[in-house]
């Protein structure tokens, strides 16, 4: 390797120097994994606990098995907040953010569901 | 023939995922940080990225057979960038050379102010072709080795290696001539030399 491209390289590692991530994302972040993980082994436990003959508790492993199964739901809990960031809010704003919400719950379930 | 699926308790994956996360969260930011160009969508990324890799994580963890992560990692986020400039490209939004690689504050930013070379090789780097400068960022901000990126990028080790040797050549040009015209890089670096 010739002097000049050790020289550029070197120039090019300095340049690109690695970025530290803010550590309100780290934050975030941790917290939200941290949610789906136990959210999912909460909801599993308490199935298990559960004796299945009240059909009310039915619907509990399916929720169970969605949180558990991927991070959709934190997806669209994410993208749900960064929409409401940049909305310029009012009423009107509001319900259509929560109609995309529902939208978006679904197409994520369907997916999960799809994926197990 | 299907894997052996795993009977790793939850609880082990999980712990296994937070060391993963916390092994890397530095590398994936570092990457959409250079790869979008601005906090706001390396923000968004990192965090994507990370939630895709959890919901994925057992089977690339049996698939990996012991193999480093960090690729797997980084060609999650490279997959969402894409599917980003994607998405953008359908709506009228700033090109992603036209945003401020440099303009937001991160640790970079006083190494560059005063250093016009240095402010000079980044602004190359930003006109690089995507592949070019996807494998450069690789590299350099990350720290990894030809064969960890030719698994990111799903090249083989050579052509991995002619890519790398192209775009410091191709970017060293345009750090002597700026004015020099950059065309894509398209499919020769396909092929191993």
């Amino acid at each position: 390797m010739s002097e000049a491209l050790g020289n550029f390289e070197g120039l090019l590692r300095e340049a690109l120097a690695p970025v530290e991530p803010p550590e309100d994302l780290a934050l975030r972040l941790e917290s939200t994994l941290e949610s789906i993980t136990e959210m999912a082994a909460d909801e599993l436990q308490e199935w298990e606990l559960s004796a299945m003959r009240d059909p009310r508790n039915w619907a509990r492993p399916a929720t169970a098995l969605v949180v558990g199964g991927g991070a959709g739901v934190a997806l669209v809990l994410l993208r749900s907040r960064r929409r409401a960031h940049g909305s310029s809010g009012g009423l009107s704003g509001a319900r259509e953010s929560a109609e995309r919400t529902v939208r978006d719950l679904g197409r994520e379930t369907r997916k999960l569901l799809g994926n197990h | 023939m299907d894997e052996q699926v795993s009977t790793k308790p939850k609880a082990q994956l999980d712990a296994e995922f937070s060391d993963l996360y916390r092994a890397h969260l530095r590398d994936v930011y570092s990457y959409a940080y250079y790869r979008v160009g601005n906090h706001h969508d390396a923000e968004d990324l990192t965090e994507q990225t990370f939630l895709q890799a959890y919901r994925h994580f057992e089977r690339a963890q049996r698939e990996s057979r012991g193999r480093p992560l960090r690729p797997w990692l980084i060609r999650i986020a490279h997959n969402l960038a894409a599917n980003l400039y994607r998405d953008r490209a359908r709506k009228p939004a700033t090109p992603i050379d036209e945003t401020t690689m440099l303009a937001a504050p991160h640790t970079t930013e006083q190494l560059v102010e005063g250093r016009e070379e240095l402010s000079r090789v980044l602004g190359g780097v930003r006109r690089l072709p995507d592949d070019r400068r996807e494998a450069l960022i690789m590299r350099f901000a990350l720290g990894m080795d030809n064969r960890e990126i030719a698994r990111a990028l799903g090249r083989s080790d050579g052509a991995t290696k002619v890519l790398i040797h192209r775009a410091i050549k191709q970017l060293e040009g345009l750090v002597k001539d700026p004015g020099e015209v950059v065309q894509d890089s398209g499919v020769a670096e396909d092929s191993d030399e």
